[in-house]
């Protein structure tokens, strides 16, 4: 009887206290969501599993807040935060394709190497604070209740419109359909003259630099870097990934639809968390549930296929 | 023009799996040549090919495209003289574009691809009238995935696509192994149709005797990573699957290999 008793008044408070939460959940999923449309690129578009994210998210993070401190414009600190991010990608892309390593085994390589790498960027210390009354934040924490245009919300949503937007176009290219087409079909792209190497780099770039400009936004919105704000990165970006398939997959067929699915996923993730927070759950188990719920998600299409094989499609069905 | 001169290839050298490929091939084509190429498992037909492309390094000897050395050419590069089509019917085309994305990757094989739209509504209009030639009804469902076309529809279109840019030469691999009769005869009519439209360099791997006389006007036969038999012209012309058959006992000294060729 207490059980049940303990049980409704926790269920009772999470459902009370949710609602203060939503704007704090909503604004980080999507500040996560850019670093999930990151995973997106590569997971999804490229076939590629890259692993850097969980190093090069932190890696963002640490550029952007040190450049600040040293008095740096908010908008000149996301750049180079993007840049670095995009090295990143590059030495990933050259250790898997031009030193033949496997691309989990690059991105774990090139993550384990950013790990010193961001240690020095902060100056050998584990965290940098980056305080909102000393320094001009384009996102803050702090104002993110407020019903004023200082809420961090809007300059997350525009900026989410933008690499949408600039994402949707670079797609529609001739060099962006070239990249589809090297995660669709590798054999296909390059008898189609072009150059896969070059390509999965190239992408891996993109793809590192979204996950870095995530971690520069992400630093500012907490107000500070920590070395350790990627660990578990690339997991997070997945569950958004399956998340946003899941929920959205059978409405969003357009592709820029299917990034905002991601960033929805993203932000139901949050949500969710928020919501397991608010009943109670020791945090610090919070990384075992998250790795559950996606290792269950990656599970079940392979469980379905088990089930009932599907017919095989070669042959022509008499009108071919 | 193409020249393979003294090709030799070895898979797993120095291992117990090593696997002689290529045997001193040597093969010239003329331009306009429509070459059938036929051989029992293992003979080195697909390697030839493959060796072509550039999908791995020969050991020994040179690839001459017009002239021009282009053995250490990287695959990719070479994609600009060459159309393929794959025996694996999933292997031309990108099954989660549509098929007019396809066909503009194709339109764009061997140039720079720029940040200019991928494609263009000018284009459109122009497969829509290519695809007519296939006669298979896909002219109206540019913007479906290629992933939902039958096997058959999929290599008619990677055929197109070979050829939408036209090549110095094109390379079918047994593109109509993986089909059944109906279907692969349908497929086998639009390559002559496109082939001697624009009179195509072209070399075409068959399983199949009948098709290899019945099409082009050169047939060659390799045995042991080499080409035994050469015939074109007339003799061609006058060939029949029995004296097919004498001709490869003659050139490699037995029969029992070649009762499997026409039973594969």
């Amino acid at each position: 009887m207490t059980l049940l008793l303990k049980v409704t008044y926790a269920l009772q408070h999470a459902v009370l206290s949710f609602p203060n939460t939503v704007p704090g959940a909503v604004t980080q999923g999507i500040l996560w969501g850019i670093m999930a449309i990151g995973v997106y690129l590569t997971y999804r578009i490229l076939n590629v599993s890259d692993l850097t994210v969980d190093g090069s998210l932190a890696t963002g993070g640490a550029v952007c807040v040190m450049l600040m401190r040293s008095g740096c414009n908010p908008w000149v600190a996301l750049l180079c935060a993007v840049l670095v991010g995009m090295l990143a990608g590059l030495i990933t892309g050259l250790l898997h394709t031009r030193c033949g390593i496997p691309a989990i085994l690059a991105g774990i390589l090139t993550q384990l190497a950013l790990y010193s790498i961001n240690l020095s960027i902060m100056d050998n210390k584990a965290n940098q604070p980056l305080g909102v009354d000393k320094y001009d934040l384009l996102v803050s924490q702090r104002y993110v209740r407020n019903l004023d245009l200082s809420n961090p919300i809007l300059l997350t949503i525009l900026i989410l419109a933008a690499v949408v937007g600039i994402l949707y176009w670079f797609f529609g290219t001739e060099y962006g359909s070239a990249l589809r087409a090297t995660g669709a079909n590798p054999h296909m792209a390059r008898a189609q003259g072009i150059n896969t190497k070059v390509g999965i780099t190239i992408g891996l770039m993109i793809s590192n630099g979204l996950v870095a400009l995530s971690g520069a936004l992400l630093a500012q919105y907490q107000g500070a870097a920590d070395v350790n704000m990627g660990r578990g990165a690339i997991v997070i970006g997945l569950a958004a990934v399956i998340i946003g398939e899941v929920l959205f997959g059978k409405v969003f067929r357009n592709f820029a639809l299917k990034l905002v699915a991601v960033t929805l996923g993203a932000v139901v993730y949050y949500l969710v968390i928020q919501f397991v927070l608010l009943l109670g759950l020791n945090t610090n188990y919070l990384k075992l549930l998250t790795a559950t719920v996606v290792a269950l998600f990656l599970a079940v299409p392979y469980w379905k296929s088990l089930a009932k094989p599907k017919k095989q499609r070669v042959g022509g069905d008499g009108h071919a | 023009m193409l020249e393979l001169r003294n090709i030799h290839k070895t898979f797993n050298p120095g291992t117990v799996n090593a696997k002689k490929a290529l045997d001193g091939l040597n093969l010239t084509l003329h331009d306009g040549d429509f070459v059938t190429v036929i051989g029992g498992n293992g003979a080195g037909k697909s390697t030839m090919l493959n060796a072509i492309c550039g999908t791995f390094a020969v050991d020994e000897g040179q690839i001459l495209l017009d002239g021009k050395d282009i053995t250490r050419l990287p695959e990719h590069k070479r994609a600009q003289y060459l159309g393929r089509v794959f025996q694996d019917p999933m292997m031309g085309t990108a099954a989660t574009m549509q098929i007019e994305e396809n066909l503009a990757l194709a339109a764009r094989r061997g140039q720079m691809r720029t940040l200019r739209p991928g494609i263009t509504r000018a284009e459109r209009e122009q497969y829509r009238e290519q695809l007519k030639i296939l006669d298979l009804g896909l002219e109206d469902r540019l913007t479906a995935k290629v992933g939902l076309l039958s096997g058959g529809q999929r290599q008619a279109l990677t055929l197109l696509m070979a050829t939408l840019r036209e090549p110095r030469l094109l390379l079918l691999d047994e593109h109509t192994a993986a089909l059944d009769p109906k279907t692969a005869a349908k497929v086998l009519e639009a390559t002559e149709r496109i082939v001697s439209r624009s009179g195509l360099t072209t070399l075409m791997i068959t399983h199949n005797m009948r098709d290899a006389i019945t099409y082009g006007n050169r047939l060659i036969m390799m045995y042991d990573g080499h080409v035994v038999v050469d015939v074109s012209g007339e003799e061609k012309k006058n060939l029949t699957v029995e004296h097919l058959l004498g001709l490869f006992s003659q050139a490699s000294g037995s029969t029992e290999v070649s009762d499997k060729m026409v039973l594969s």
